[in-house]
């Protein structure tokens, strides 16, 4: 058995097997597990906001889809881990109250899964799962000796993707 | 986007939070108070300035269940509030309302979560008016919504609200009760203008 990393609010962190990397309560927030299946270096990045360009005070970095996302990537490439060999699971986006559609927060959730699925695609990594939207927070973590990424909601079974 | 940032917050926005805090919190408690009966005391309200990862666990442990209410404000004073109750304290309340044994602990069934908003509804609605008359401000607001979930998960909706603007959030916590003690929690989501027009019927210079 290996540690546990956690991720906080707009953070990220990687971490290699047998250690497992997780995130708690994910809400209308995206956990974006990224993982190199061979070297088995896994990373996860939980990222508030969908676009670093909207925003003047975006300094940090693991708040934002586009520049979470790069900088994971970057942090893992570095850790010895491959671009080209990245998959990559997200999971979160829900719309926690069902508020007005006009509303900005009413529609956050799934621009933050759009935004991301962009900048994965933009990086050329492949979306092997998603689990995004609805109406429930979940906590996600992810198996680096496996590469399974697991997500606990409340009330509801275990899901593994 | 005007140049507006949370992390300003300064002595004096943080003893006008308080004040607000207070007025409100204690309108709150009297409404709830005489809805069910009870005698309430209040403590001084605590104004908390968090980080985001300070703020998931603030309220409860991050995957603690929580109840959560959240509305939408409009008129003078445009954004959100939400209002926040720990398992314990949301099952107290609805047990009083509904008159039930004090320790029953069952899942809400929709009855019970119609009588969670109802109380919602009262406490930040006697929390605004109070707002409102402190500033002399017209305060509207939406239905309350209701969700019942993980704290992190609820408190990522005001996170990303104050996201926007900074690297912190504001949580104002009171605390209620006689023989039980309860944990209240208020987040106050002005957008920057309204924000500054608060301050400003407050008399108060940035």
């Amino acid at each position: 058995m290996g540690t546990t990393v956690k991720v906080g609010m707009a953070d990220l962190n990687l971490c290699k097997s047998p250690d497992m990397i997780t995130t708690i309560g994910l809400g209308s927030c995206i956990g974006i597990a990224l993982y190199d299946p061979v070297t088995k270096i896994g990373g996860l990045a939980h990222i508030m906001l969908p676009d670093s360009t909207q925003m003047k005070n975006n300094q940090n970095i693991a708040k934002f889809a586009d520049t979470g996302i790069e900088e994971l990537v970057r942090r893992m490439v570095s850790a010895g881990a491959s671009k080209k060999r990245l998959v990559a699971k997200i999971a979160g986006g829900a719309k926690m109250f069902e508020v007005s559609s006009g509303s900005s927060i009413g529609n956050i959730g799934a621009r933050n899964a759009e935004a991301s699925k962009k900048k994965l695609k933009e990086l050329g990594i492949p979306l092997k799962a998603e689990d995004t939207g609805l109406s429930y927070g979940r906590t996600v973590e992810l198996y680096t000796e496996t590469g399974e990424f697991r997500i606990k909601s409340v009330g509801k079974p275990i899901k593994t993707i | 986007m005007s140049e507006y940032n949370y992390e300003n917050a300064n002595t004096v926005y943080f003893d006008v939070l308080k004040e607000i805090g207070n007025i409100g919190a204690g309108n709150a408690t009297t409404a709830i108070a005489e809805m069910l009966g009870l005698r309430l005391n209040m403590e001084v309200p605590q104004v908390k300035l968090l980080s985001f990862q300070e703020l998931g666990s603030a309220v409860s442990e991050e995957d603690d269940t929580i109840a959560g209410i959240y509305l939408e404000l409009h008129n003078d004073l445009e954004g959100s509030m939400m209002f926040l109750l720990r398992n314990e304290s949301a099952h107290y309340l609805v047990n009083r309302l509904m008159g039930r044994d004090e320790n029953y602990m069952e899942p809400f069934d929709e009855m019970d979560l119609s009588a969670l908003t109802e109380i919602g509804n009262i406490i930040t609605g006697a929390y605004l008016s109070a707002l409102s008359s402190m500033t002399r401000m017209v305060i509207s607001h939406s239905v309350p919504f209701l969700a019942i979930d993980m704290a992190a998960a609820i408190l990522s909706v005001p996170a990303i609200q104050f996201g926007q603007f900074g690297d912190n959030a504001l949580l104002i916590e009171t605390e209620f009760g006689d023989d039980v003690k309860l944990n209240g929690f208020f987040i106050l989501l002005p957008e920057p203008d309204s924000y500054e027009r608060i301050l400003k019927a407050l008399g108060i210079e940035l």
